[in-house]
């Protein structure tokens, strides 16, 4: 699904990249100019604060070992390729700064200019270079297979014909299965999904990058058979910013040369002949793989079934799921307020309005409530800065989300303005009354007590589906129990722990519509018709 | 003070009202009567425009209303200036029921003549009091009785000050000795010179009560007159089926 979405929003890109062609063009003719000139022009780095400022960005939810959250510090960004950011950003005399985002989201936010680079395993494949400019390679790696110890022979492409075989979507891995023998192909979007799977019986091998490999076996799993294919990562940049590209190009050069990269990778246990062919740099490693052996003693340590290991597990957890919390109330809370407010407004248009007013609601609700909510989300995000508009992600969130359940909101009000009987409006008119204080004083104090009950409803609902919102890089609850169970393998620990939050979270509203409801209540009874 | 002249008004084609005229004297309590269907309560609301007519005009103290079909924004406004000179009462009541009945009777004075809440609230008590309801004013309508509930209404007509009411059918939800209770309301405001204009089936108080009464049929006034003549001696053979018919 999420990769999906990513190719969805890629071809989205391209579309409206298309209409603005002509300055995209005319932008990188001059900019090759300026990178050909001699004194180099000053870099565009967009999304930077300022002048030292090095905005990267990479879904950093369960990416081991690329980027990702470090287990034993939390809150703490690590990986090679969060090592590999940081020497480059020093290099070019800036600070390295990294920029979470989903991996649906990361393309389409480099064409948004929300930052200057992404780096995030990406294959350097046709498809994806029609999309981005790639600097030279970071990391050449293979594809390896992987196997339940007790199991035997299947070492080959060949011999796993007729077994079913586990990868993840769109890589290299997944076309080379798909050409080989393509009906016992299972694609996953989770590495921890996939490793599951292979442990519990479901697959009988799995084909996937090595340093995947290396990292999410466990020991009950091995890799097995010489190395299969290559496949090449690229740093990713704007079609727009080859001169970004060229200086971040010369400084990988570097690295490679000096042995930088070379203790990088060695210190995460993953230089590779490979590595070294492609470099030329046949030196054995200087360093001991010692972020390799951190990683493994703490998850270890943190995945254990011991009840100290939990206790200390889900204590760890608390912060996150907090502030996850957090983000889902804060947005929930400023959608809702804005879908009451606009669907009020709707609903009184659409039932008392004169036509082309009545008429345009209608069309509002209609196509808002025809559409889907994750269209919607990913229209204003990542659609509306082609027409200018550019918002952050929470405030696209809250926008999105409310004028969602705007129009949900509006048909709720406009039954309840409805339920209002005609001689109420009468009274208020021939007591002098205009049609607004009418509506403001009579009508809609009535009929909002007969809202309450759904709009409560509709809260907890719109809560549930502020999880959509993590589709444009927001951490919210969600998410969190995304990143939290599939770092450590733990989904039902974490799934009560997140459930409880949403929990906690939905109950407040819950007790104020009730309080609300019963005061109303007392107030209108039963009405007198 | 009040004259309605050439009032017409159709429903989808069905001529409800063809022509109505009416010259209202200050003081006067009229009766209107006639059979169901006959226009009188249409007749009624077009008065303060809670209908418009589809011809006709209307004049209230200094305020003129004209419609010629074609209902523009300052029609709206003029009826709006209108209806501040006419209170009126309903049939169901239309107390309106989130309010206790003494909110019920300040709302309109507050909201519309920017009446301060003492003084609303000065003027209330002392309608609600002359009404009978004091002791009930912080009760919510629906604890109260048909009888209470319809007094109330005419309490918060009353609180805007109108040179004139129009009741339609003020007693029709009612059991007599409710009735009775609202009737002597408005025997007592006709006793401090309140013009009214009452559409009743209520031919006791109408003969009673009335200082004129209008038989509508069809819509039109059939006849008018001093009840006790009208109802003693009906010219027009339809009053006299009608009353026939009742008595």
């Amino acid at each position: 699904m999420k990769r999906v979405i990513f190719a969805l929003v890629l071809a989205l890109c391209g579309f409206w990249g298309a209409g603005s062609l002509d300055g995209h063009a005319l932008a990188e003719g001059t900019a090759l100019a300026e990178a050909k000139a001699p004194p180099a022009a000053p870099l565009r780095v967009p999304g930077a604060t300022d002048d030292r400022d090095f905005p990267w960005a990479s879904d950093g939810e369960a990416n081991v070992p690329y980027v990702f959250h470090d287990p034993a510090h939390e809150g703490r960004m690590t990986g090679f390729e969060y090592d590999l950011m940081q020497a480059i950003s020093a290099r070019m005399g800036r600070h390295g700064r990294f920029v979470q985002n989903g991996w649906d989201g990361l393309i389409p936010g480099l064409s948004r200019d929300l930052y200057a680079l992404v780096i995030d395993g990406i294959e350097m494949t046709p498809e994806h270079k029609a999309a981005v400019l790639f600097s030279r390679p970071y990391y050449v790696t293979v594809d390896r297979i992987v196997l339940r110890n007790e199991e035997k022979g299947l070492d080959t492409l060949d011999a796993l014909k007729g077994h079913v075989v586990g990868t993840i979507k769109s890589t290299a891995a997944e076309r080379l299965l798909l050409d080989h023998d393509p009906a016992n192909v299972r694609s996953y979007d989770e590495e921890t999904n996939l490793f599951s799977d292979l442990k519990n019986g479901r697959l009988d091998a799995i084909l996937i990058d090595e340093p995947i490999a290396l990292y999410y076996r466990s020991d009950d799993l091995k890799l097995v058979g010489p190395p299969i294919g290559r496949v090449a990562y690229g740093i990713a940049f704007p079609k727009n910013n080859p001169g970004l590209r060229d200086a971040v190009d010369s400084v990988l050069g570097d690295l490679m040369s000096d042995g930088t990269l070379h203790q990088i990778l060695a210190r995460w246990n993953l230089w590779t002949p490979q590595m070294a062919d492609y470099t030329g740099d046949q030196t054995p490693s200087k360093v001991l793989p010692t972020a390799w052996t951190d990683y493994r003693q703490t998850m270890e340590r943190m995945s254990g079934s011991s009840v100290q290991a939990m206790v200390h597990r889900y204590i760890s957890f608390l912060p996150l799921i907090g502030s996850g919390a957090l983000m889902t109330l804060g947005v929930s809370a400023l959608a809702m307020v804005l879908a009451v407010a606009m669907g009020l407004v709707l609903a009184l248009a659409r039932a008392y309005g004169m036509a082309p007013l009545r008429w345009l609601a209608g069309l509002y609700v209609e196509i808002v409530r025809g559409t889907p909510l994750l269209i919607q989300v990913l229209f204003i995000f990542y659609g509306l800065p082609a027409f200018g508009l550019r918002l952050s992600p929470f405030t696209a969130g809250v926008l999105s989300l409310g004028l969602n359940y705007a129009a949900y909101e509006a048909e709720n009000y406009r039954a309840g303005l409805l339920s209002v009987p005609r001689g109420q409006m009468e009274a208020a008119i021939a007591l002098n009354m205009t049609h607004m204080q009418a509506l403001r004083l009579v009508i809609v104090p009535q009929a909002f007590r007969t809202v309450v009950p759904v709009m409560t409803n509709d809260f907890i609902a719109l809560l549930k589906d502020s999880s959509l919102v993590s589709v444009i890089t927001l951490t919210e609850l969600s998410q969190t129990y995304i990143r939290l169970s599939s770092t450590y393998y733990d989904y039902i620990g974490t799934g009560l722990m997140v459930g409880m939050a949403y929990l906690l979270v939905g109950l407040p509203f819950v007790r104020l519509a009730r309080m609300a409801e019963k005061r109303m209540g007392r107030v209108v009874a039963k009405g007198h018709h | 003070m009040l004259k309605a002249t050439g009032i017409a008004k159709s429903f989808a084609g069905n001529e409800i009202l063809r022509g109505i005229s009416l010259d209202v004297e200050r003081g006067e309590l009229i009766s209107i009567i006639g059979p169901s269907g006959c226009g009188k309560s249409t007749f009624l609301r077009c008065l303060n425009f809670l209908e418009r007519p589809d011809a006709g005009e209307v004049r209230v103290e200094d305020v003129t209303v004209s419609s010629t079909g074609h209902w523009r924004r300052a029609d709206e406004v003029q009826a709006h200036r209108l209806r501040s000179h006419v209170g009126m009462v309903f049939q169901s009541f239309n107390l309106f029921p989130h309010r206790t009945v003494l909110e019920n009777v300040m709302l309109a004075p507050m909201q519309v003549k920017r009446m301060s809440e003492a003084q609303a609230e000065h003027i209330a008590c002392e309608l609600l009091e002359k009404v009978g309801l004091a002791a009930v004013k912080n009760r919510y309508p629906d604890r109260l009785s048909g009888g209470q509930q319809q007094r109330a209404a005419i309490a918060r007509a009353l609180a805007m000050k109108p040179s004139v009411m129009l009741y339609d059918e003020p007693t029709s939800a009612l059991d007599p000795e409710l009735s009775e209770e609202v009737l002597s309301v408005m025997r007592a405001l006709d006793g401090e010179g309140m013009t009214q204009l009452v559409v009743t089936h209520d031919m006791r108080f109408a003969r009673a009560a009335s200082d004129r009464v209008l038989f509508m049929e069809a819509g039109q006034i059939v006849e008018s007159g001093d009840p006790d003549v009208m109802f003693a001696n009906p010219r027009e053979p339809g009053t006299r089926r009608f009353l026939r018919t009742l008595l």
